[in-house]
């Protein structure tokens, strides 16, 4: 498909490595010329100096052509314009990257309507969403949820004194009668897709899907720690963290955020009001971490701007805490550094969009037969987790799933059928209106039929 | 250093290599030259052997390469695949030595049309097939032949399209090189096969028009006869010079027609430029040459033809050049530097480099008048960033050097500084016939001679970097 994403920032790049490497045609326009520069270097697009709102610079690019248009500049504005502007000139599709706190989802109507815009997204909210899982279950690494809530798909990290290691995943489930699957093991820097006489051991990462409503249960059983969290310590009030603390004031929950600059933090304060406490101060400062209790609290987040603040910041809570550290960073260099440092709840806000635009643009590619909802990137980006919606035209139903030509590498996990959530057992079958879950590992599929024989 | 990447691209080149030759095999086969055909069977043999050699035992741990990478994988490449070329030659003995084999086979990749053959009329049709296959390949490139036809699996091939492709910046026509490459090659192709068709209309035999079209396609200019195009009809004539021409348009010229964007094409001040000089050079030309025709459609005709034959770097003639007055050949000098345009098959400095340098000096003039003055380049409306002028002008001092150098080796033979001199730039632009001594053919020189002549085609057509960079220790010592 032929893509232009305007603006490469932290978003526009992260999109652009991902898409690259599903072989899209993609144009780059950015204001800056070193970026334009730097990105000719390295990637295999065309990339082209300009103002992505100017008619000029869009006309210069087939933009009947286009199939779809990404905005990930900075700016909320000039997203919303260009993206009107590349819609009036022929693109098919266009993404706008909006992200002030004062867009809120009924704004988002408004001008996707008004504006003709095919998706909007504001990831910080999206980022806030994804910790807010990821904290309601404190052992996983990762947490992922499939459409309203029916499967969740978490990462965890085996420990030695772990009851499923040194038992076959077939005797396990005899062991554990739950509704589960233990779809990938990411063992040695490799991924697995483990059949029934793998064997787990300690400082494997697993990837285990099971339904939301009986995830908590199920992690009990299998011995992961579960705590429910009360207090939370946020370093950095960044957007991320007010849309954050919202979603955790709903629970009910006591939110903490330590901002260095004061007047973000009396305007973070203005926007919160409840029971999120925001403290002016250094949040790298040790006294002033352990005055709010970083020994204490079951969670504690580092969201400042800055990637080193976080990870040093985060080392030093992970010495006196036991609970949950979660660490905001960027770069992919460091984000490695941070891993091998211990921090086992490392993230980056562009990743996370990043998901959700990829799989938006599969979707787009996606056949008669089937469509892809979501679509996460899991065990550092080696391996994938797909959700498909079934369609009327699906050819194979009611033939059980060992007798479909599954392809290499790649399992059904999960099926939904009417809300209920089905792990399926090779005599279960698939049929039409179904959404199920594909786990893969590495390979790109866009449909039904890159994953299963249909003849 | 990626060197493991680096072989096992090589390994493709000498495969599709091995592909490429099946053409001339044919060709062989047509005419029952029995003995060619094996020669060049054992060739394409050897070159796919090798090829499965490198790639089945060298695998890349990672495909990442880099500009430097991009740069020895091309000069290695080429260097390869003219060793292949110039194996059916002296194994056939139709050119026995293997220096002169070299000569004619490298002649042929880097479209320059020298030759050390008094008589092509002598060689076997298969053989002279494939010295203007050579040209027709080595004029888009074969490396980016291979980006073209070969699955890609890596993002950086951009590296490889630009150290091979001729010009100071490579502009990509659609986003992936791969399929920059392959409209590239379509459009190639398709002219290519219209100048075929448009030479057998003229009366020209199938062979003939073929090796012409794949001669003028590349702007090479092997031609099977030693008198080059003189005896063809004044109709075909026309045609090769107007196409010689058309092959020294920047092809991403010929895209933007190709979509719909006329407008946007013919407003190129690239195009303009080229098109200004070479109607300038055909008036002066025709005035000087008036006196030897005292006829104006023959004075047009050879004028139009040799302007078009040199500043596209072809160096077909109609005519014995040699016989001109000065003022008509220094002309011709003055355009063999200049060459075509940038994204051509044509060598040279190149039109967009010989407008920057000017520029430059214009700008240098005026900051001696207004010392603070800021000014910033640009060309066709776009601003030309300083790393590119820099560049140029480095470019063109490194461009110099090596002539001259050539020169001086090329004295070593005693012949006129005449030949000397014309000879290296006519073989460093890569056009062909030079003037004095070399004006038809290269016999007058030394083994030691051709060799650098070699080196001095093999410099020009790659735009010197890669094989500077490919031979330099500097490349290989440092960790």
């Amino acid at each position: 498909m032929n893509i232009i994403i305007a603006g490469a920032g932290k978003i526009g790049i992260a999109l652009l490595d991902r898409l690259i490497k599903e072989q899209h045609n993609i144009t780059v326009i950015d204001l800056n010329e070193d970026t334009v520069n730097a990105i000719n270097n390295s990637y295999d697009v065309i990339s082209i100096k300009g103002n992505s709102t100017s008619f000029e610079t869009l006309s210069s690019v087939n933009m009947d052509k286009v199939d779809v248009f990404i905005a990930t500049t900075n700016l909320d504005e000039v997203n919303l314009l260009s993206c009107f502007m590349a819609q009036t000139l022929g693109a098919k599709h266009t993404v706008a990257r909006v992200r002030d706190e004062e867009h809120n989802i009924n704004n988002f109507e408004v001008l996707r309507n008004k504006l003709g815009i095919s998706m909007i997204i504001n990831p910080e909210l999206y980022t806030a969403k994804y910790l807010y899982n990821l904290i309601k279950l404190p052992s996983a690494m990762k947490v992922e949820t499939f459409s309203s809530r029916s499967f969740e798909m978490v990462e965890l990290l085996i420990k030695e004194d772990s009851p499923i290691i040194n038992v076959p995943l077939f005797e396990l489930r005899k062991k554990f009668p739950y509704n589960f699957l233990i779809c990938t093991v990411l063992r040695n820097g490799e991924v697995v897709i483990p059949d029934g006489y793998f064997v787990l051991e300690p400082g494997d990462k697993i990837g285990l899907l099971s339904p939301f409503s009986e995830m908590l249960k199920i992690l009990k059983a299998l011995g992961f720690e579960q705590k429910a969290i009360k207090d939370v310590l946020i370093v950095g009030a960044s957007k991320i963290a007010v849309y954050l603390s919202q979603l955790l004031q709903n629970d009910k929950q006591s939110v903490t955020i330590i901002e260095k600059d004061e007047k973000r933090a009396k305007e973070v304060s203005g926007m919160l009001y409840g029971s999120a406490d925001v403290i002016f101060g250094n949040g790298t400062g040790q006294d002033l971490l352990l005055e709010h209790d970083v020994k204490g609290v079951d969670a504690f987040l580092t969201l400042t701007g800055k990637d080193e603040e976080n990870i040093l910041t985060s080392v030093y809570a992970k010495k006196h805490n036991a609970g949950k550290i979660i660490t905001k960073v960027n770069k992919e260099e460091l984000a490695k550094i941070a891993e091998s440092l211990g921090l086992d709840c490392v993230f980056a806000p562009k990743n996370v969009v990043a998901n959700i635009i990829v799989s938006y643009v599969r979707a787009l590619q996606g056949s008669v037969e089937s469509k892809i909802e979501t679509l996460y990137s899991i065990m550092n980006g080696k391996a994938e987790a797909l959700e498909f919606a079934i369609n009327d035209n699906f050819k194979e139903s009611n033939v059980p799933i060992k007798d479909l030509k599954i392809a290499k590498d790649m399992i059904i996990g999960g099926i939904i059928r009417n809300n209920k959530c089905i792990i399926p057992h090779g005599n279960d079958v698939i049929l039409a209106n179904d959404k199920i879950i594909v786990i893969t590992k590495g390979q790109k599929i866009n449909d039904l039929s890159d994953f299963i024989d249909l003849k | 250093m990626n060197y493991k990447m680096i072989f096992n691209t090589l390994g493709k080149v000498l495969k599709i290599e091995s592909m490429l030759l099946v053409l001339p095999i044919i060709a062989s086969l047509c005419y029952q030259e029995w003995n060619i055909c094996l020669f060049i069977g054992l060739s394409a043999i050897i070159s796919l052997i090798l090829g499965f050699l490198l790639t089945l035992t060298i695998k890349p741990k990672t495909t990442t390469i880099y500009a430097k990478e991009g740069f020895i994988t091309v000069a290695f490449s080429w260097i390869a695949v003219s060793i292949i070329s110039a194996l059916p030659f002296t194994l056939s003995g139709e050119i026995p030595s293997f220096i002169d084999a070299l000569f004619e086979t490298v002649s042929g990749f880097t479209t320059t049309g020298a030759t050390i053959l008094t008589h092509p009329e002598n060689l076997s049709r298969g053989l002279l097939f494939l010295r203007s296959f050579n040209h027709f390949i080595g004029g888009m490139g074969i490396l980016v032949f291979v980006m073209a036809i070969i699955p890609q699996s890596n993002d950086k091939t951009i590296h490889v399209l630009r150290a091979e492709m001729p010009g100071p910046v490579v502009d990509k026509i659609v986003p992936r090189s791969k399929n920059t490459a392959k409209i590239l090659y379509i459009i190639y192709i398709g002219m290519t096969a219209l100048l075929t068709i448009l030479l057998l209309c003229g009366g020209m035999n199938l062979f003939d028009s073929i090796t012409h079209a794949f001669a003028t396609a590349g702007t090479g200019g092997f031609s099977n006869y030693s008198t080059s195009i003189a005896n063809e009809s004044a109709y075909i004539q026309w045609v090769i010079a107007i196409f010689m021409f058309l092959y020294g348009v920047n092809f991403n010229i010929y895209f933007l027609i190709l979509i719909g964007k006329f407008k946007n094409a013919i407003k190129s001040k690239e195009l303009l430029t080229y098109f200004l000089i070479t109607i300038v050079s055909i008036i002066i030309i025709a005035l000087n040459i008036y006196p030897l025709f005292n006829n104006l459609h023959d004075t047009i005709r050879h004028s139009a033809f040799q302007v078009s034959s040199i500043i596209s770097t072809t160096g077909f003639t109609t005519q014995n050049i040699n016989e001109w007055n000065s003022f008509a050949k220094f002309t011709l000098l003055i355009l063999m530097f200049i060459g075509g345009c940038a994204s051509s098959t044509a060598g040279g400095l190149k039109v967009f480099r010989v407008s920057i340098l000017f520029k430059r000096i214009s700008y240098e003039l005026k900051r001696l008048i207004h010392p603070n003055t800021v000014e910033v380049m640009t060309f066709d409306g776009k601003k030309i960033d300083e790393q590119t002028v820099n560049g140029v002008t480095s470019y063109f001092a490194l461009y110099i050097a090596f002539i001259l150098l050539a020169t001086l080796l090329l004295s070593v033979d005693g012949l006129s500084i005449e030949t000397n001199i014309t000879s290296a730039i006519s073989c460093f632009n890569n056009i062909g016939p030079a003037f004095g001594s070399s004006a038809t053919d290269y016999t007058c020189y030394s083994g030691f001679s051709k060799i650098i002549l070699t080196f001095a085609m093999l410099f020009g057509r790659l735009e010197i970097y890669p094989l500077l960079l490919a031979l330099s220790p500097y490349t290989w010592l440092k960790k």
